[in-house]
C-alpha cells in the first residue's frame, strides 16, 4: 500500500517538483499548516536523509502496511505463523524475535499484533515484504519487524501512515536516529515517504551503496538516498517489483544479514523474503509483486524500519536494532504500536504512526532535521540529497509538520481537501508528495528523481493490492463461521462459507468484529458499530440455502422475555429442560416436544441434527399467529403498470415491455418445490387516466376498464384483474398484443403517478394479498391528480443550504401513500424512462419505503438501452422476494440496534417493515451501547425476518452472529472491515443530506474518519512523529474509499449531473450491500491487453487513475451500474481486430452497447468477462465503448476515482494529505 | 248545431284540446266563481294522419313581444297583402313568398280546417336520435338475461342511423366504448362520488384539449370522433353491442349476507346526463335507465345496503323517518333539470319486487317527458312488451316519439296563462300573457317537453284577466295559440301550431251557455291534475279537503236546489257525472297513499299527469264490462252490485286489467265445461273478455298488469278495491239487496258520498 501510495503521490507531486526548489520552500511555506506534518518530515529528511528515505516508506500510509509487511515479513520469516491461524502469537512471537532487529518495535508490534491480528497480518505481510526490500538494511529490520507482524497487525494499523516524520523524527531520531530511520522506513507516512523516499530512495539507491552507507553512517546514507533511494523506496512501496534498482538495493540490503535472513527464514512469504534476501535485484522485484499488498504495508513499515536501517541505522540499526530491538519492542507490544519504534522503545511509540518522522528524525541529521523539519530544514534536506527528495518529504509530510511556511504553498492544496480541493493547491502538494513517492513504479533513476517531488501514488495504500492480497490469502480455504469475532475475507474475495453457528458474511457483515466493551471506548474510537444485513441474499451455488425448520403448531421456540428465536447462542441447562437466552439471559422452559438430553459438554445430543442449534442461519416456518390478521396469507400478486403516454409509446418502450412480458411471465418466482408459480398477475396501463384490464380466463378477449377519476382511485373490477398466468395465457397474450396497437396513436403527453400506485395498492387490498407493483413511468406527473408534481429542478440551489430540499419529496403525499403500501405489503418497483426532470426524489419515496427499487433509463432508446432495461426487468421479476416482511434485530444486553438504513419503513423504533424484501436489498443497522459488554460473552445479534414467501407461506428467517468484545482499542481496530464501514458511512451521509447541507455532511464524514484514525494513532500506534500518517492495517483504505464517497455525485455534484441522478443514486446506495457499495465507490478497472484467454482468471485490476491507463491498452471498468470499455489510442491493430472486427481505432463505433460476436479466443474471453461482470451485479450494465480522447471520455474519467474530479473532488493523494492534516490537528 | 258533446269531440280530434269550459266567462270575477278554472288538456302532438305537414316556415307576427303565428283567425287584407295578428292586433306584411295570395288562393294556415298545422323547418344539421342505455347489473341472473335479450332486440328496432350508447352500473359505473375492436373498453367510475358534468366529460376524455371555449353557447355538437367512442350508429356497432350486451355479467362484487347489492344508480344517471350534455346538447336523446332495485350508495342513494333497514314507506315519510329522501330527491331533481335543459329525456324502467326509489327518481322522467315503467321483474311480458312498445312506429313508419319539444302559449289579451301541469319544465319566459298567479308550472309562457309522444297531454291553466267593468263585446272570441317546436323522430325540426278560439259569455246573463259548455270530463281530469299537483307538496287529507270544497262550491254554483233541502238538489246533465268522478278520484291511488308504496304512488301519479283525457278518466274511474249469457258485453256500474256469480267482469284501471269470474262461472270453469263440445258457448263466454283484454294490452303503454281471477281469488282484491262499496258488511243486511258482493270496507259508498254532498251543497251554513 504505502508503496503504491507513495508512488502515486509522487507522480502528482512530481509535476510540481520540477521546481523542486520551489517546492522546497516556497510551496511549502504556505502549506505548512496543512502539510505541517509533512514539514515535520522534511526536517526529518534533512536531518537524516536516510530518514527521509524512511519516510517515504513510512510515509506510506500503510504503517499498517508496513506492519503488515512486517507481519508478512515476519510471516515470511514466520509467515507460517501469520498465515497460520496462529498468526497471532506464533508469528508475532517468533517474528518479533526476529524483528527484534531494528524493529524491535515491530517486533513488539508483531507480538502484540501477533496474537490479535492474526488475520490481519497475513494480508499485509506481503506488502510489507516488498517494502522491506526497499529498505535494504531496513528490510532486515523491517522484516524483522514485520515478522513481528504482530506489530504489523496493530502497528500496521498504527504504522499506517506516518506522514510527518520529521518533527517527530527529530524527537525520535535523536534517540535512535538509526532506529528512527528505521521508523521512517516503517513510517508509512506519505509525506515522510516522500521525503524519505528521497532519502529512502537515496538509501535504497544508496543501498546498494547504502549498505556501505549504512555502515558508513547517516551521511552516507543520505548520499545513497539521493542516488538510489527513490527507486529503491519506490520499488519497495510500489511493491512494483520490477524496479531493478531497488532490487539491487535490496540486494544491497541483503547485506543486512539479519533482516534478510529473517525474511528468508520466514517461510510463508518465501518470495518476498527471497526477494529481499535472495537477490536484491530481481528477487526484490519479485518480492514486490509477490507480496504486493504486504509490500506496500511493509514498505511503510519496512520503510520505517528499513529506513531506519538504511539511514544511519541501516547499518547499525539494521543489524543491531533489528533483533534486539524487537525483543525490546516486544515488551512494547503491550503497546502494539510501539513496534515500529525504530529505536526499540521509541520506535514502537512513534513507530508506526510517526515512524517516518522518526525515521526522518533518525536521520542522524536529526538536529538538522529538526530545523529542517520545520521548514527550512526540510528544504535544506532536499538540496542535500535529491532535492527532489526533500521536497517530497516536505511535500508529503514535511510540509505537514513544520516547514509549513515553505510548504505551505503547496499544501494549501490539502486545505482544499478539507473544504474542497482548490485545484491550484493540489499541484504543489503533489510535488511534495512526489518527492516522497518517487517513482516506485519506475525504478529508473530518472523516474525517481521526478517522483521525488510528489507523493508517489504507488506509495500510498492501494485498494488493488489489498484486494489482491486478500484474494490470494483467503479465497483458497472456506471461511468457517464457528469462531466468534472472526473477520471474514473482503467482499471482493471469492470464498466459500461454512456455516458453523454464525451467519455467513453473505448475510451479515459488521464494521468491526470486535466491539468495544464500553460505550466510552466506542465513543473514543468513533468507529461506528454497524452491520449490513442482507437477509435474503442469494448464496453462491456451492452453498446450501438455509434449512427450513418446523417447530410444529406452537411455532418457533423463543425466549420468554426477549422473544429471541432458538439459535446456537441458547444455552441448555438443567439437563436440557430449560435454556438460557444468550441475549437477555432469561431462562425458559423447553417445551416437551423439543426436549432433548445434553451430552457431557452441555450440548444437546441432537445439536447437529437441528439447523437452528448448529447453524448461524436458518428459516422457521411460521404459524398462523405470525400472519396478518391471523389469516394464512394469499399468494402474492405482481401488477404491471405501464405508462402509455406519448413519450413512452414513441420511444418504443410500450412495445418492448409488452413483448417481453409475454415470455417473462413464465418465469415468475416460485418455490423450488413447485412446478408453477402461485403468483397472480394483473395489468394496468395509464397516462392521464388508468386502464385496468380484465383478463379472466373465461373471456374471449380482454376487457379494458378506464378509470379517469384519478383523484379518488379505486379498482374497477374484482374478478379477472389478478389472474393465474397459465389459466389466462390466451387472454393475456391477446392483451399484450393489443396494448401497443391501442396506444400507437396516442397524443396524450400528461401522466399521473400517485394514482397509479394507489391503483395497485387498492387492487392488492381488494385481493387481500401482498404483492409487487412494476411501474414503468416516463415523465413528471403533471396531470391534475393527487401527487401532482411541478418541475422544481433548480441548479442554483446546489451547494446552498437549501440543497437538501431537492432531496426531499415535494409533498408529503407520497410518504403517506408509502405507509399505506407497507401496511398492505405492497412493494413498488419503479422503472423510469425520463427525457427530462422527473423528480426522482419524490417519485422514489414509495419505492424506497416499500423495499422496492428504482431503475432509471434517461433518454431511453430501444437500440441503446433496450437490453439493459430488459435484463433489469427480467432479473427484477424473477428474483426471489419476500413480502410483507418485518425485520427485527435483537442483540445481547449491552448494545442495541438504534439506527437503520435501507429501503423500508419504520413505524416504531425497532421493527423494520418491508412491504417487499428481495435478495438484493440490504439493511444497514447501527448499534450503540446502552450498557457494558463483556469480553467473555461477546456481543450477539440475531436478525429475524418474518415474511411471506412467493408461494404465500409465512416464514421466519433468522440470522445469528456473534462478535468479540474488547477492552483494548487495538483489538477493535484490528478487526474492522473498511468496506462495511464505507457502506455505513455512505448510507449515513446520504441520509444526512436530507437534513443538512452537503458540505456539512462531508465535513462530518471527514471529521469522524479523522477521529477514528487519530484515535488509533493516539492509542494504538507506536509513537512516532506527528508528521507521519499512520493508518490501522484494517483501515488503510479508509481514506481512499472515503474520498470516493465524498466526491461521489451525490455529495459533490459536478455541473453535468442532474438532480434526478443524484436523487437516484442516493436512493440506490441506501439499500446496497457491501459488495455493491464497494464497487460502486471504487470501480473495478481491469486491464485487458494481457488477457488470459484460456483460463478463467481475471487480470489483476489496476487502480482507478488515469495514470494507470496505457495508450496501448484496453480497459474494462465497472461500478455496478456502468460498464466501460476504454480503448487506448495506440491499441494494436490485431487487438482491435479481434475485439471490434475493425483494424482501425477510428472505425470503432462508440455507440455500440455490445461487442460483436467474433470467433476468436480473445473476443470470446472478453465477452465472457463482460457477461460475468453483468451476472455479478444486481443491475445489468450497459457497455459503453470509450475511445481515448473521444468525447465520451470525460464520462469515463469520472469513474477514475483516484484522480481529481472535474467536480472538485480531491485526488486520492490530495485527500490523504488532507486527512493527515486533520488527524494531526486532532492529535495536537 | 251540433251538441256541445260533438263540438268538444270535434275539437279534440282536430286540435287535441279539451277545455273545461267551452264558453268563457268574460270577466275575472265571474271566472273565479266558476270554481273549475278555465283550463284545458292539450295534446301537442296528437296524431293527425290527415294532417300533412307543410314544408315551409310559419309566418310570424312582427311585434317582438308577440311573434304569434299566422292562423285562420287572423284578419287578412288580400289586396294590401297585410294580415292582422289576432293576439296583438299588429298589422303585418306577408313575406314576399306570399305575394300571390288572394281569397281564393290561400295558404294552408289561413284555412279554417288548419287550426292545427305543422311546419317542417329546415335549419341546422340534423342529428340522429340517441339512445343511451343505462343498465343495472345487480340483477338476478334470469332478470339480467331477460333484460339483455330485450336490449339486444331493441337494437333491431332502432333506425340504423340512431346513435346508441351503453352504461352499466352496479357497485361501479361503466361507460362502454363501442368502437373498439379486439378488446372491449369501458370507462369506470366509482359509484359513490358525485361528479360535475364537466368532470365527467373530462374523465371521459370528451373535452377537446385546445378548442377555444365559445362563450355562452355550448359548442355545437361537434366532432364526432370524440364522442363517437361512446355513442355509435346502430348499423356500425350492431354486432359489437350485441356481443357486449351478451357478455354482460352480473355485478361481480360479492354481496354479503344481509346486505343489498351496492347499486350506484345516482352516479350512473349523472354520468349519462353528463355524457350527453357534453356531446349532444339540445338534440333528441333518450336515457333509458333499467334498474332492478333501489340505489344503495353514493349520491342519490335511497336506502342503505343493510337489509335490516327497509326502504322508506309512506309511514316513514310522514314520520320524517326517511333519511335519504330529501337528499336523493334533490339530487335527482337537479339531474332532471340538467337533462331537461339539454333536451334529453330520461326513461326509468324499474322492475323489482320491492321499491326501487321511484319516489326520489320520478322527477327525472316527470320533468323530461320520459317514461316510467314499473313492474316486478324484467323477465315478464310486462317489461318485454312495454319496452318494445317504446319503439312503436306511427302510420308513417316513424317512431311515435319526438324530442326537445318546446311549447309556447299565446293568448288574447283577456286571458293569461297561469301554468301547466304535465311532463314538462318551465323555460321561464316571461311575457305579456303570463299570469302572476301560478298554477302548476307557471310564470312562463314556454315549457320544454324533452320527450314527447302523440299521447303526451298537458293540463294548461288560464286566468281570465278581463275586468268586470270592461265587458267583451257580444260575440267576441278569445283565442289561444299553442306553438310546439320539436324534433320529429325522423330528426326533422317541426313546428306545430294550434290556434283555438272560444266565445266569451257574460256569466250573469248567459250562465246557461257556460253551464252547457262545461266539459265535465275534462274538468274532472284538470281538477284531478291540480289535486295531484297539490298532493306532491301537501298532506293527503288537505288535498282531499280542498277537492271536496271545490266540489261543494261547484255544486252550490251550478246545482239547483232549495236551501237546506238535500232532496231538492239537482245537477244539470253537463255536471251530472262530475261528482262521481270526484268520488272515485278521492279513492284513487293518485290521492290515496294507503296500501300503496311511495314508489307506486309516484308511478301512478306520473302517468296520470301525462295521459290524455280518456286514459286519465279510466285511471280516475276504471271501466267495468260485464260478460254474461244474457247479452252482449256491457259496461256496468263500477259498483259492488255489478259483481254477480254468473257474470265475468273485465275491469280496466289503466294500470291493471282484471278479469273476474263470478262464483258460478268460476265453478263451471273449474268443472271444465269449457272443454266440452256441448258447452262451446261457455267457452266463448270465457274467451270474450280475454280477447277484449288482449286488445287493450296490445295498445296501451305501459302495458297494464294483467290479472285473471275469480270469485274468492286473492287477486280479486284489485277489483274489490275499485268498485263502489255499495254493499259492505255494514249495510249488507240492512239493505237486504238482491245481489252483488259485499265489500269488507269502511269506505263510504257513492250513495253516502252523494248524500253528504247534497247536504253540504244545500246547506246555508256555508
Amino acid at each position: 500500500m504505502n508503496v503504491n501510495q507513495q508512488a502515486h503521490m509522487a507522480s502528482p507531486y512530481r509535476q510540481p517538483q520540477p521546481a523542486l526548489q520551489g517546492y522546497s520552500q516556497p510551496g511549502y511555506g504556505e502549506p505548512p499548516t496543512q502539510y505541517a506534518p509533512y514539514n515535520g518530515p522534511n526536517p526529518g529528511y534533512q536531518q537524516g536523509p536516510a530518514p527521509a528515505g524512511y519516510f517515504p516508506y513510512s510515509s506510506l500510509p500503510s504503517k499498517a502496511l508496513p506492519a503488515t509487511l512486517a507481519s508478512d515479513l515476519s510471516s515470511n520469516s514466520s509467515s507460517p505463523l501469520d498465515l497460520g491461524p496462529v498468526r497471532p502469537s506464533p508469528n508475532s512471537g517468533p517474528p518479533p524475535m526476529l524483528t527484534p532487529q531494528g524493529y524491535s518495535q515491530y517486533t513488539q508490534g508483531d507480538v502484540q499484533n501477533g496474537p490479535p491480528t492474526m488475520s490481519g497480518q497475513p494480508h499485509r505481510p506481503p506488502v510489507s515484504q516488498p517494502y522491506l526490500p526497499g529498505s535494504q538494511p531496513a528490510y532486515h529490520q523491517h522484516y524483522g519487524a514485520p515478522h513481528t507482524g504482530m506489530q504489523q497487525m496493530t502497528n500496521q494499523m498504527s504504522g499506517m501512515h506516518v506522514s510527518a516524520p520529521p518533527p517527530a523524527v527529530s524527537g525520535y531520531a535523536p534517540s535512535s536516529h538509526p532506529q528512527t530511520s528505521v521508523s521512517f522506513s516503517g513510517v508509512p507516512s506519505f509525506s515522510v515517504s516522500s521525503q524519505q523516499n528521497s532519502p529512502a530512495a537515496s538509501l535504497t539507491h544508496g543501498q546498494p551503496p547504502s549498505q556501505p552507507p549504512f555502515p558508513g553512517s547517516p551521511p552516507l546514507s543520505q548520499s545513497p538516498f539521493p542516488g538510489v533511494p527513490p527507486p529503491g523506496s519506490q520499488a519497495q512501496y510500489s511493491s512494483t517489483p520490477p524496479l531493478p534498482v531497488s532490487q539491487p538495493q535490496y540486494s544491497s540490503t541483503p547485506p543486512l544479514p539479519v533482516s534478510q535472513p529473517q525474511y528468508a527464514s520466514t517461510p510463508p512469504l518465501p518470495v518476498s523474503q527471497l526477494q529481499y534476501s535472495s537477490a536484491p535485484p530481481a528477487s526484490s522485484q519479485a518480492h514486490y509483486p509477490g507480496a504486493q499488498p504486504p509490500p506496500a504495508s511493509q514498505a511503510q513499515f519496512s520503510g520505517s524500519s528499513q529506513t531506519s536501517p538504511f539511514h544511519a541505522p541501516s547499518s547499525s540499526f539494521a543489524p543491531p536494532a533489528g533483533a534486539p530491538r524487537h525483543p525490546g519492542v516486544q515488551p512494547m507490544q503491550a503497546l502494539p504500536h510501539s513496534q515500529y519504534l525504530s529505536g526499540p522503545p521509541r520506535q514502537p511509540m512513534q513507530g508506526p504512526p510517526l515512524s517516518q518522522q522518526n525515521h526522518v528524525a533518525p536521520g542522524p541529521p536529526q538536529p538538522g532535521m529538526a530545523p529542517g523539519m520545520q521548514g527550512p530544514s526540510a528544504q535544506p534536506a532536499p538540496p542535500g540529497q535529491g532535492q527532489g527528495v526533500h521536497p517530497h518529504q516536505n511535500g508529503a509530510f514535511g510540509q505537514m509538520s513544520g516547514p509549513q511556511p515553505g510548504y505551505g504553498g503547496s499544501y494549501p492544496g490539502p486545505q482544499n481537501y478539507g473544504a474542497q480541493p482548490p485545484p491550484p493547491a493540489a499541484p504543489p502538494q503533489k510535488r511534495l508528495d512526489p518527492d516522497s513517492i518517487p517513482s516506485p513504479q519506475v525504478s529508473e533513476l530518472p523516474a525517481v528523481q521526478k517522483t521525488r517531488h510528489r507523493i508517489d501514488p504507488d506509495a500510498i495504500p492501494s485498494p488493488i493490492q489489498v484486494i489482491e492480497d486478500d484474494q490470494a490469502n483467503r479465497s483458497s480455504e472456506p471461511f468457517t463461521t464457528g469462531v466468534r469475532g472472526q473477520a471474514p475475507p473482503l467482499v471482493t474475495t471469492n470464498f466459500q462459507v461454512k456455516d458453523q453457528g454464525n451467519a455467513s458474511p453473505s448475510y451479515i457483515r459488521c464494521t468491526s468484529y470486535n466491539f468495544p466493551c464500553t460505550s466510552d471506548m466506542a465513543k473514543q474510537s468513533q468507529v461506528p458499530l454497524a452491520a449490513v444485513i442482507k437477509p435474503l441474499a442469494t448464496l453462491p451455488l456451492d452453498e446450501v440455502p438455509p434449512y427450513i425448520v418446523d417447530h410444529g403448531e406452537t411455532g418457533p421456540i423463543r425466549c420468554n422475555r426477549c422473544k429471541a428465536y432458538m439459535c446456537p447462542f441458547m444455552q441448555f441447562i438443567e439437563g436440557g429442560r430449560r435454556f438460557q437466552c444468550g441475549f437477555c439471559s432469561c431462562v425458559t422452559e423447553v417445551p416437551p416436544h423439543y426436549f432433548q438430553h445434553l451430552d457431557h459438554t452441555g450440548k444437546r445430543v441432537d445439536c447437529y441434527d437441528r439447523p437452528e442449534l448448529s447453524m448461524g442461519t436458518c428459516e422457521f416456518t411460521a404459524t398462523v399467529d405470525y400472519c396478518k390478521n391471523n389469516k394464512i396469507p394469499q399468494p402474492p400478486a405482481f401488477i404491471f403498470l405501464i405508462d402509455v403516454s406519448y413519450n413512452a409509446v414513441k420511444s418504443g418502450l410500450v412495445d418492448l415491455i409488452c413483448a417481453e412480458l409475454k415470455t417473462l411471465l413464465d418465469y415468475l418466482p416460485r418455490e423450488s418445490s413447485e412446478a408453477d408459480s402461485c403468483i397472480r398477475v394483473g395489468f394496468v396501463t395509464y397516462n392521464k387516466v388508468l386502464h385496468f384490464y380484465n383478463v379472466k380466463s373465461s373471456l374471449a378477449q380482454p376487457q379494458m376498464m378506464v378509470v379517469s377519476d384519478v383523484a379518488d382511485m379505486f379498482v374497477p373490477l374484482l374478478d379477472g384483474f389478478l389472474v393465474n398466468v397459465n389459466e389466462s395465457r390466451a387472454v393475456i397474450n391477446s392483451l399484450l398484443d393489443q396494448i401497443p396497437e391501442m396506444f400507437a396513436d396516442t397524443r396524450e403527453t400528461e401522466t399521473v403517478f400517485a394514482p397509479v400506485i394507489q391503483a395497485g395498492l387498492e387492487a392488492l387490498k381488494a385481493a387481500d394479498c401482498a404483492g409487487k407493483l412494476f411501474i414503468f413511468h416516463s415523465s413528471l406527473p403533471i396531470a391534475e391528480a393527487p401527487g401532482k408534481l411541478k418541475n422544481r429542478e433548480d441548479k442554483k440551489l446546489v451547494g446552498t443550504d437549501k440543497e437538501k430540499t431537492l432531496f426531499q419529496p415535494q409533498t408529503s403525499f407520497f410518504g403517506n401513500l408509502a405507509k399505506e403500501c407497507v401496511a398492505q405489503g405492497c412493494c413498488v418497483d419503479l422503472f423510469l424512462f425520463p427525457n427530462q426532470y422527473v423528480d426522482v426524489a419524490t417519485l422514489g419515496v414509495v419505492p424506497s419505503q416499500t423495499g422496492g427499487s428504482v431503475y432509471k433509463y434517461t433518454c431511453f432508446q430501444v437500440p441503446s438501452d433496450g437490453d439493459r432495461f430488459l435484463n433489469d426487468l427480467r432479473r427484477d421479476v424473477q428474483k426471489q422476494v419476500g413480502f410483507d416482511a418485518v425485520m427485527r434485530v435483537r442483540t445481547s444486553t449491552g448494545i442495541r440496534a438504534t439506527d437503520f438504513f435501507g429501503a423500508f419503513y419504520m413505524s416504531n423504533t425497532t421493527d423494520v417493515e418491508l412491504a417487499g424484501l428481495d435478495c438484493d436489498k440490504a439493511v444497514t443497522v447501527e448499534f450503540r451501547h446502552d450498557d457494558k459488554l463483556s469480553e467473555e460473552s461477546g456481543a450477539l445479534m440475531q436478525c429475524a425476518v418474518l415474511y411471506t414467501s412467493c408461494s404465500g407461506q409465512r416464514r421466519l428467517r433468522v440470522h445469528n452472529l456473534s462478535v468479540n468484545c474488547c477492552t483494548q482499542l487495538a483489538d477493535l481496530y484490528r478487526n474492522c472491515d473498511t468496506d462495511t464501514l464505507i457502506n455505513f458511512f455512505a448510507k449515513y451521509a446520504y441520509r444526512s443530506i436530507l437534513n443538512s447541507p452537503t458540505k456539512t455532511v462531508r465535513d462530518a464524514l471527514i471529521n469522524q474518519s479523522a477521529q477514528i484514525l487519530s484515535c488509533y494513532r493516539k492509542n494504538c500506534a507506536s509513537p512516532s512523529s506527528a508528521g507521519q500518517l499512520i493508518l490501522p492495517e484494517c483501515m488503510k483504505l479508509l481514506p481512499v474509499y472515503l474520498n470516493c464517497v465524498l466526491k461521489s455525485d451525490v455529495l459533490q455534484p459536478g455541473a453535468d449531473i442532474s438532480l434526478d441522478d443524484r436523487a437516484y443514486l442516493r436512493q440506490l446506495v441506501t439499500s446496497m450491500d457491501v459488495a455493491e457499495s464497494h464497487v460502486f465507490f471504487y470501480p473495478r478497472l481491469l486491464p485487458l491487453q494481457k488477457l488470459d484467454v484460456e483460463g478463467d482468471t481475471l487480470p489483476t485490476a489496476v487502480r482507478d487513475s488515469e495514470e494507470r491507463l496505457s495508450k496501448g491498452g484496453l480497459y474494462l471498468l465497472e461500478n455496478g451500474l456502468h460498464l466501460f470499455l476504454w480503448v487506448g489510442a495506440n491499441v494494436q491493430q490485431e487487438l482491435l481486430q479481434s475485439v471490434f472486427n475493425t483494424p482501425s481505432f477510428g472505425q470503432i463505433d462508440p455507440s455500440m452497447t455490445n461487442l460483436p460476436e467474433l470467433d476468436n479466443p480473445y473476443s470470446r474471453r472478453l465477452r465472457a468477462i463482460i457477461e460475468n461482470f453483468r451476472a455479478q451485479r444486481p443491475r445489468y450494465m450497459k457497455l459503453m465503448v470509450v475511445k481515448q480522447d473521444d468525447k465520451l471520455e470525460p464520462i469515463f474519467k469520472h469513474f477514475l476515482v483516484e484522480d481529481k474530479s472535474t467536480s472538485g473532488g480531491a485526488s486520492y493523494v490530495d485527500f490523504l494529505c488532507h486527512m493527515h492534516k486533520e488527524i494531526r490537528q486532532l492529535l495536537s | 248545431m251540433a251538441t256541445y258533446q260533438e263540438f268538444i269531440q270535434q275539437n279534440e280530434d282536430r286540435d287535441g284540446v279539451r277545455f273545461s269550459w267551452n264558453v268563457w266567462p268574460s270577466s275575472r270575477l265571474e271566472a273565479a266563481k266558476m270554481v273549475v278554472p278555465l283550463s284545458c288538456l292539450f295534446t301537442p302532438l296528437k296524431e293527425r294522419p290527415d294532417l300533412p305537414p307543410v314544408q315551409y316556415e310559419p309566418v310570424l307576427c312582427s311585434r317582438p313581444t308577440c311573434k304569434a303565428v299566422l292562423n285562420p283567425l287572423c284578419q287578412v287584407d288580400y289586396r294590401a297583402k297585410l294580415w292582422a295578428c289576432n293576439f296583438c292586433f299588429q298589422r303585418n306584411h306577408f313575406p314576399p313568398a306570399y305575394a300571390g295570395i288572394s281569397d281564393i288562393n290561400q295558404p294552408a294556415e289561413l284555412m279554417p280546417q288548419f287550426s292545427t298545422i305543422e311546419y317542417i323547418v329546415q335549419n341546422g344539421p340534423q342529428t340522429p336520435l340517441i339512445f343511451l342505455y343505462v343498465v343495472d347489473t345487480c340483477l338476478e341472473e334470469e332478470d339480467l338475461q331477460a333484460l339483455k335479450e330485450s336490449l339486444q332486440m331493441s337494437l333491431s328496432l332502432l333506425s340504423p342511423n340512431a346513435l346508441v350508447g351503453l352504461i352499466t352500473f352496479g357497485r361501479m359505473v361503466q361507460v362502454h366504448e363501442l368502437s373498439c375492436e379486439g378488446i372491449s373498453k369501458s370507462y369506470v367510475f366509482r359509484g359513490t362520488k358525485d361528479l360535475s358534468g364537466k368532470q365527467i366529460q373530462e374523465m371521459l376524455g370528451l373535452t377537446k384539449p385546445a378548442a377555444p371555449v365559445q362563450q355562452g353557447r355550448p359548442a355545437q355538437p361537434q366532432d364526432h370522433s370524440v364522442s363517437s367512442r361512446f355513442l355509435q350508429p346502430v348499423h356500425k356497432i350492431d354486432m359489437n353491442l350485441t356481443d357486449l350486451l351478451g357478455e354482460l355479467q352480473r355485478d361481480p362484487w360479492p354481496v354479503p349476507q344481509g346486505k343489498r347489492p351496492l347499486r350506484s344508480t345516482g352516479i350512473a344517471l349523472s354520468i349519462a346526463v353528463g355524457l350527453l350534455e357534453g356531446t349532444f346538447p339540445n338534440t333528441g336523446a333518450r336515457i333509458m335507465l333499467f334498474t332492478g332495485g333501489p340505489p344503495t350508495q353514493g349520491p342519490g342513494m335511497v336506502v342503505g345496503d343493510e337489509l335490516k333497514t327497509p326502504i322508506r314507506s309512506w309511514h316513514d315519510i310522514e314520520k320524517d323517518n326517511a333519511r335519504y329522501l330529501k337528499k336523493a330527491t334533490k339530487y335527482y331533481d337537479a339531474l332532471a333539470n340538467r337533462s331537461a335543459v339539454n333536451g334529453h329525456c330520461i326513461d326509468i324502467y324499474a322492475f323489482a319486487l320491492d321499491q326501487t326509489g321511484l319516489l326520489e327518481m320520478k322527477c327525472c322522467s316527470n320533468l323530461t317527458g320520459g317514461h316510467i315503467v314499473m313492474g316486478d321483474s324484467f323477465n315478464t311480458s310486462l317489461f318485454k312488451q312495454t319496452y318494445q312498445r317504446v319503439f312503436t312506429k306511427d302510420y308513417n313508419g316513424e317512431f311515435q316519439m319526438a324530442f326537445g319539444g318546446e311549447l309556447e302559449v299565446k293568448t288574447s289579451r283577456e286571458l293569461k296563462i297561469s301554468g301547466a301541469i304535465g311532463p314538462c319544465v318551465s323555460l321561464n319566459v316571461k311575457g305579456p300573457c303570463v299570469s302572476e298567479n301560478e298554477t302548476g308550472l307557471g310564470g312562463t309562457s314556454q315549457w320544454k317537453i324533452c320527450g314527447i309522444n302523440p299521447f303526451t297531454t298537458l293540463g294548461m291553466y288560464f286566468e281570465v284577466v278581463n275586468q268586470h267593468n270592461a265587458p267583451v263585446p257580444q260575440g267576441g272570441r278569445g283565442a289561444i295559440q299553442f306553438i310546439t317546436q320539436y324534433q320529429h323522430s325522423s330528426t326533422q325540426k317541426r313546428i306545430r301550431v294550434t290556434t283555438i278560439a272560444r266565445n266569451w259569455a257574460d256569466a250573469q246573463s248567459q250562465i246557461q251557455h257556460i253551464e252547457a259548455a262545461f266539459d265535465q270530463e275534462a274538468a274532472a281530469v284538470l281538477m284531478a291534475r291540480l289535486g295531484v299537483c297539490r298532493a306532491q307538496s301537501e298532506e293527503g287529507p288537505d288535498v282531499l279537503r280542498w277537492l271536496d270544497r271545490q266540489l261543494i262550491r261547484l255544486c252550490q254554483k251550478f246545482g239547483q236546489f232549495h236551501k237546506d233541502d238535500p232532496n231538492s238538489f239537482r245537477l244539470s246533465e253537463s255536471f251530472s257525472l262530475y261528482p262521481q268522478f270526484m268520488f272515485h278520484l278521492r279513492r284513487s291511488p293518485f290521492l290515496q297513499v294507503f296500501n300503496n308504496s311511495p314508489d307506486e304512488s309516484s308511478y301512478y301519479r306520473h302517468h296520470f299527469v301525462r295521459q290524455d283525457l280518456t286514459q286519465s278518466l279510466i285511471m280516475i274511474q276504471p271501466v267495468l264490462y260485464s260478460y254474461s249469457f244474457y247479452g252482449p258485453p256491457e259496461p256496468v256500474l263500477l259498483d259492488s252490485s255489478s259483481i254477480l256469480p254468473d257474470k265475468i267482469l273485465l275491469m280496466d284501471t289503466f294500470f291493471q286489467l282484471v278479469i273476474y269470474h263470478g262464483e258460478t262461472i268460476a265453478q263451471w270453469r273449474k268443472a271444465g265445461y269449457q272443454e266440452m263440445a256441448e258447452y262451446e258457448n261457455f267457452k266463448q263466454l270465457l274467451q270474450a273478455p280475454l280477447d277484449d283484454a288482449q286488445e287493450i294490452l296490445q295498445t296501451r303503454f305501459p302495458m297494464p298488469r294483467y290479472i285473471d281471477t275469480e270469485h274468492g281469488g286473492s287477486q280479486a282484491r284489485f277489483l274489490l278495491s275499485k268498485v263502489n262499496p255499495s254493499q259492505t258488511h255494514n249495510n249488507l243486511y240492512a239493505w237486504g239487496q238482491e245481489t252483488g258482493a259485499p265489500i269488507l270496507t269502511d269506505d263510504v259508498s257513492l250513495q253516502v258520498f252523494m248524500d253528504h254532498l247534497k247536504k253540504l251543497a244545500v246547506s246555508s251554513a256555508l
